[in-house]
């Protein structure tokens, strides 16, 4: 018997398959049973409502895609309202994912989510390229000192386990998520999208309305898998393996790399129900490696 | 809206470029509406990553057509694939035209490949006995699409090319200016699909003769459901709509143009 069960923080998931932030929602209920997941990460929040940024926001690229959506989202007090009565009605656990101008932004978004029962865990996304987090020109994630900062004043605010998503548009990853696990993250998630662009040679125009966006899908599965390794081999905390995720094999890969858990992004927009077919993927292989919990797959690349 | 699996029956060029695909699906033909689309997934594999949005151009006994032009990858890929070949659709997706009959006059406004859904509008039409004004502009004559069809089931077609190689010379919305000012406008209805200046201009001509007019919308899309948020369209009272979901068919009122 195949057990799926893995540990993030606090939480336990019933099996290591997770819908990416800002790629899945619960407009997807008419054609996946998001319950299966083992975990459903929501749309980033901020405290206040965001407008987002001009179009066109995506782009395809080859085997992959650009977006700059710039965190379009209500707001918190909205989420709180009018977002979480619907997200109540899911089984799966749910974990919420936040960004702010500054430390004290986040921490008055861990307190609040911190109070809404079903939230089991917080995303913090230090690492959306599409915005600017107030004076810095850089990303949270791109510095070990605001790494730090943010995530160790999100941890004296909050009790839920944290997990710090990580960007890899960065000269070494392995420092900022040493950073993030010093400040008290139970996990980091990686990797967010990479910056990029695209241009249209009729028009002599960039694509997307915001010139550069973050490149995801198939294209940053070599890079994300190389990120993923470092980490694990830096840091005790778990770490959460994002990046072109396609099907079960490119999960396993990122578990063999030591990814305790997965998350699939892009990949919904092509198959709704590429997640669910993971889960199946990874127990059949499991079973047939005569594996019986995740954890003999975590880390177990060979060299 | 459904994900499934859809056989071509039909796929074939109908101009230079331009294609026209018969898909069979009892769901598809039983729940779409006109102006409603389907995110199609053009390559059997990952060649061309996303789906992409296709206007429900006629609706069929037992199944749906779909009109495109080879632009880029994925349409290329399309026009590639052929009879018997399965599809993988989620559809029908988002809001499509509000019709409801009556006694209002119809006023059909297409540019280039804004044929596509408004045929599947027509032909509702035609089926309450309604017989629309249809206005269809191109940059040249061969790109004048569905005027037979338009014309097949009754409604009276005006034809215009940019560089006046058939029927009038100029812009559609020229042709509906003209229009307006022979026929009794009150009680009727604009509905229009087409580039995004074109349909700003005939937003602006629905606005000035206090006429409602419903507009159809084409943005680069990625999920098609609502999800990610990469198909906005500015609107009037602040802030973005999705086209996916929100539309494709707004009020044109409600779009900041």
């Amino acid at each position: 018997m195949v057990k799926l069960e893995t540990k993030i923080g606090k939480l336990r998931l019933k099996n290591p398959v997770m819908a990416a932030s800002g790629t899945f929602g619960p407009e997807y209920g008419e054609l996946v049973d998001i319950n299966k997941l083992g975990a459903y990460i929501t749309k980033t929040i901020t405290l206040n409502a965001r407008i987002g940024n001009s179009p066109p926001r995506v782009c395809e690229t080859p085997s992959g895609m650009l977006n700059s959506i710039g965190l379009e989202n209500k707001g918190l007090d909205d989420f709180i309202k009018n977002k979480i009565p619907e997200l109540k009605r899911l089984k799966a656990p749910l974990i919420a994912s936040i960004a702010g101008d500054n430390a004290n932004e986040f921490q008055e978004l861990a307190k609040a989510l911190s109070k809404v029962k079903r939230i089991l865990a917080l995303e913090i996304n230090l690492s959306c390229p599409n915005v600017k987090h107030g004076k810095r020109d850089f990303l949270i994630a791109q510095d070990e000192e605001a790494t730090y900062e943010i995530i160790e004043s999100v941890r004296r605010s909050t009790a839920l386990t944290i997990i710090a998503k990580l960007s890899p548009n960065v000269t070494d990853i392995k420092n900022i998520a040493k950073a993030a696990e010093r400040a008290g993250a139970d996990a980091v998630s990686l990797i967010n999208t990479l910056v990029g662009m695209a241009v249209d040679i009729d028009t002599k125009r960039p694509v997307l309305g915001n010139i550069t966006g973050g490149l995801s899908g198939p294209a940053i599965k070599p890079v994300a898998l190389r990120m993923v390794r470092e980490v694990y081999n830096s840091v005790r905390i778990q770490v959460i393996g994002i990046g072109g995720i396609m099907d079960h094999k490119d999960a396993i890969e990122f578990m063999l790399c030591g990814a305790s858990a997965v998350q699939v992004g892009t990949a919904n927009f092509v198959n709704p129900t590429t997640s669910i077919e993971i889960i199946d993927g990874i127990k059949n292989y499991m079973a047939k490696h005569k594996m019986k919990e995740v954890r003999e797959l975590i880390g177990a690349l060979k060299r | 809206m459904k994900q499934l699996k859809a056989k071509i029956i039909e796929n074939r060029m109908i101009a230079q470029g331009f294609y026209k695909m018969r898909l069979r699906s009892e769901c598809l033909a039983k729940k779409s509406k006109p102006g409603q689309f389907v995110e199609i997934k053009c390559s059997k594999g990952h060649e061309v990553l996303l789906r992409r949005p296709f206007s429900v151009h006629r609706i069929l006994n037992g199944g749906i057509e779909v009109l495109y032009e080879v632009i880029g990858r994925g349409t290329k890929s399309l026009s590639a694939r052929g009879k018997g070949d399965s599809l993988d659709i989620i559809g029908p997706i988002g809001r499509g035209f509000e019709f409801s009959g009556g006694k209002r006059r119809a006023l059909i406004v297409a540019g280039g490949m804004g044929v596509a859904p408004l045929l599947c509008l027509a032909e509702k039409m035609a089926k309450k006995r309604i017989r629309p004004y249809v206005m269809i502009g191109a940059k040249t004559a061969s790109h004048i699409i569905c005027e037979k069809e338009f014309k097949k089931i009754g409604s009276f077609v005006i034809v215009s090319t940019e560089d006046g190689s058939k029927g009038n010379k100029g812009f559609v919305t020229g042709c509906l200016t003209a229009l307006l000012s022979t026929i009794n406008y009150k009680l009727s209805t604009i509905y229009a699909c087409g580039p995004h200046p074109m349909l700003k201009a005939v937003a602006n001509i629905a606005d000035n003769h206090g006429i409602p007019c419903q507009v159809s919308l084409e943005e680069r899309m990625a999920c098609g459901v609502g999800a990610c948020l990469g198909c906005p369209v500015k609107i009037r009272s602040g802030g973005y709509k999705m086209v996916c979901k929100d539309g494709p068919v707004f009020d044109a009122k409600e779009i900041a143009w």
